[in-house]
C-alpha cells in the first residue's frame, strides 16, 4: 500500500496546492483586469450587460443553424463526455466521500453500477473526440500539444478509474493509486492548459455576448 | 508397540480411516483451490509423509494467532499437533516447562537439521540490540537467526510476523520488523491476519507436508489460495455497494437492512483475505456479516492507515494548510498580475491620449 499512501498523501496535497494556486492566479488575473472602455452608445434595444452576458453564455451552447450540420457530431459528443465526466466525478459515492472529507460538503450519490456504465460511455466518447480531432483536417491543423496533453490527462483518470472499479490489470490498491496519480497529473496541468476553459468559458462567452449585443449583433 | 514413522501409520493406529483422510484431503484441496485430482495426491502424500518437525516461535505478539489456530475446525489443533506435525517447541504452550522447552527446541533443531519448519508469530524488535523482547535470556532476534539457520522453510503467521503489525505501528518504539526483513535466505510464507484465518494456517501446513514445497504466493509472500481476492470481491453485501445503498451509521436503517459498510469505514476493497468465503468459527460468520466493517488486518501497516471508521475514500492525507496557503498565494499572484496589466493598460491609454492631444506633425511637402 506504499504507492497508495504516497498517491493520496503527498502527491494529492501537492497537486491540489498547484491546482488552487494556478486556478486562482489565472482566474483572478482575468477577472481583475480593467474592463475595456465603452466608447460608443449601445444600439437601440440592446439588453442590459447581464442579459447580454447570459445570451452569450447560453446562445453559444448550440451551434448556429448555418454550422449545425457540420458541427452536430462534435457538439453532441462534446455534451456526452462533458456530462459523463461531471456525473462520474460528482455522483460516484467514493468520490463524494472524498470531497466530503476535504471540504465537508456532501450530496446523494447515484448507484455505483450506473456511474460505472456512464464512465465507460465517457471513455468511448473521449476516444471518439480524439479520432475526430485527428481526422478532421481543420481541427487537426489548429490542434496544438496542449490539446493532446489535455485530452490525455482527462482520459487517463477515466480509464484508470474504470480499471480500479473493475479490478482490471493489477491489484485494486495499485489501480487506485494509479487512478489518484492520474488525477494529480490532471490537477497540476488543469490551470495552465486548455482545461482551464472549465472556468473561463463563462467569462469569455459572457464578454463576447456583451460586445455583440452592444453592437446589435446576433449571437 | 512399534513407533509409527509415517502419518499414515499414525492415523491407522488411531483408528482414522482412509475415507476420513480422503475427506480431509478433499477439504484441503478445495480451500487451496487445487484441481479435483489433487485431493488424492494430498491423501497419498500425507499418508506417506513423516511427521513434520515444527518449531513455533512466539515473539512480539498477543497470542491471538495461537488462539486462532486452536479454534481451527479442520484439521483441529489436536489433529494438527498429534497427527500431522510434531510440534517440538511452542513457546507459549510450553512456557511452564522452562529450560526443558528450550532443550526440546535445540534437540529438534539438531535431529531435524535442514528439515524442520519454523513457524513464527509476532514481530521482532531490533532497536537497541533487540532488548525489548527476550526468551530464556535470548533476544528474539538472536533466537530467530539461530533457529532459522537450519530450517527448511519459515511460516510467518499473523500480520506482526508477516509485516510488523501492531508492534510496528507508529511510532514503533521497539523497532519492530517482519521476519522477512531479518531472514532473507530461506523460503518464507506469510499467513497474515490479525489473527489469521485458522484454515489458512493449517491448510498451508498441510500443503507443505503433502507437496514438500510452498504453495503459490502473491507479491507479499502470501498463499494465493487464501489471499488472492479481496474481501470486497466476495462480500455478500457487494450488491448493495453496486446499487449505492450504504449504512451511514451502525444503528441506522441501512445497517439494520444489511447494506454495504463502505461509508462506516469498511476496508474490504483493499483487504486480501478469505474471511468472506472461509469465514470464522467453523464457517459461522465474519466481521462484515456481524455488522462491522473489515479493518484490513491482513494488509501491511493496517494500523496506520487512518481511522478504522473513516471511509476508504476519505483517508486521503491531504494537508489543508498547504492547499490553503497555495490558494492565498495564487490569489495574490492573480491580483498582482491584474494590477500590472492595469498599469500597462493605463500607461498605454495615456500614451494614446497624449498622441491625440499633440498637434499633428507638419508635412514636409
Ligand atoms: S461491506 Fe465492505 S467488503 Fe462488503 S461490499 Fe461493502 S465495502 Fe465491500
Amino acid at each position: 500500500m506504499e504507492l497508495l499512501q504516497f498517491a493520496r498523501g503527498p502527491a494529492l496535497t501537492v497537486a491540489l496546492a498547484v491546482f488552487a494556486f494556478g486556478a486562482l492566479w489565472r482566474l483572478l488575473g482575468v477577472l481583475l483586469l480593467e474592463r475595456r472602455g465603452v466608447y460608443s452608445a449601445p444600439r437601440p434595444g440592446a439588453p442590459s450587460i447581464f442579459a447580454s452576458a447570459l445570451a452569450g453564455i447560453i446562445g453559444k451552447m448550440w451551434p448556429h443553424a448555418t454550422f449545425l450540420k457540420q458541427s452536430l457530431f462534435p457538439v453532441l459528443n462534446g455534451y456526452l463526455f462533458h456530462l459523463g465526466l461531471a456525473i462520474s466525478v460528482l455522483l460516484f459515492a467514493p468520490h463524494i466521500l472524498f470531497i466530503k472529507s476535504i471540504s465537508g460538503l456532501s450530496w446523494p450519490a447515484l448507484p455505483s453500477n450506473l456511474v460505472y456504465g456512464i464512465a465507460v460511455v465517457t471513455a468511448v466518447s473521449l476516444v471518439a473526440a480524439l479520432v475526430h480531432r485527428l481526422t478532421d483536417p481543420v481541427l487537426r491543423l489548429i490542434s496544438r500539444a496542449d490539446d493532446y496533453v489535455s485530452w490525455m490527462l482527462t482520459f487517463l483518470p477515466v480509464v484508470s478509474g474504470i480499471a480500479a472499479v473493475s479490478h482490471i490489470g493489477a491489484r485494486y490498491e495499485t489501480l487506485l493509486a494509479v487512478h489518484i496519480l492520474t488525477v494529480c497529473a490532471l490537477l497540476v496541468w488543469f490551470p495552465f492548459g486548455k482545461l482551464m476553459h472549465a472556468f473561463l468559458f463563462v467569462v469569455s462567452r459572457g464578454e463576447t455576448g456583451i460586445r455583440f449585443k452592444h453592437r446589435g449583433a446576433d449571437i | 508397540m512399534t513407533i509409527p514413522s509415517t502419518l499414515g501409520e499414525v492415523l491407522a493406529q488411531q483408528g482414522v480411516s482412509r475415507r476420513a483422510l480422503l475427506k480431509y484431503s478433499a477439504y484441503v484441496a478445495s480451500i487451496l483451490a487445487l484441481p479435483a485430482g489433487a485431493s488424492r495426491v494430498i491423501a497419498e502424500n500425507l499418508a506417506k509423509a513423516r511427521r513434520q518437525s515444527v518449531i513455533w516461535l512466539s515473539f512480539q505478539e498477543c497470542t491471538g494467532c495461537t488462539e486462532s489456530i486452536t479454534r481451527s475446525y479442520s484439521p483441529t489443533i489436536e489433529d494438527l499437533i498429534f497427527n500431522l506435525i510434531s510440534l517440538d517447541y511452542h513457546h507459549t504452550l510450553m512456557s511452564v516447562s522452562g529450560a526443558a522447552a528450550e532443550h526440546a527446541r535445540e534437540a529438534a533443531m539438531r535431529e531435524n537439521k535442514g528439515k524442520y519448519i519454523v513457524v513464527v508469530d509476532g514481530s521482532v524488535p531490533v532497536k537497541d540490540g533487540g532488548v525489548y523482547s527476550t526468551i530464556a535470556g535470548q533476544t528474539n532476534l538472536a533466537m530467530l537467526k539461530a533457529t532459522a539457520k537450519d530450517a527448511l522453510a519459515i511460516v510467518s503467521v499473523g500480520t506482526c510476523a508477516a509485516f510488523g503489525g501492531i508492534p510496528q505501528a507508529r511510532p514503533n518504539p521497539t523497532g519492530a520488523v517482519a521476519v522477512s526483513e531479518i531472514i532473507t535466505d530461506k523460503p518464507i510464507v506469510n499467513i497474515s491476519g490479525c489473527p489469521p484465518i485458522p484454515e489458512a494456517m493449517t491448510g498451508t501446513l498441510a500443503y507443505l507436508l503433502s507437496f514438500g514445497k510452498l504453495p503459490e504466493l502473491d507479491h507479499l509472500g502470501r498463499p494465493k489460495a487464501f489471499f488472492g481476492e479481496t474481501i470486497h470481491d466476495r462480500c455478500y453485501r457487494r450488491p448493495f455497494y453496486d446499487k449505492g445503498l450504504f449504512a451511514e451509521s451502525f444503528d441506522d436503517e441501512g445497517a439494520r437492512k444489511g447494506w454495504c459498510l463502505y461509508k462506516v469505514g469498511c476496508k474490504g476493497p483493499i483487504a486480501y483475505n478469505a474471511c468472506a468465503t472461509l469465514k470464522w468459527n467453523g464457517g459461522t460468520s465474519f466481521p462484515i456479516q456481524s455488522g462491522h466493517g473489515c479493518l484490513g488486518c491482513s494488509e501491511p501497516k493496517f494500523w496506520d492507515q487512518g481511522g478504522f471508521y473513516t471511509p476508504l475514500a476519505a483517508q486521503a492525507g491531504v494537508s489543508g494548510e498547504l492547499v490553503g496557503t497555495a490558494a492565498v498565494a495564487g490569489a495574490a499572484m492573480g491580483g498582482a498580475a491584474a494590477w500590472i496589466a492595469r498599469r500597462h493598460q493605463r500607461s498605454h491609454l495615456a500614451e494614446v491620449e497624449a498622441l491625440d492631444r499633440s498637434p499633428p506633425a507638419k508635412s514636409k511637402g
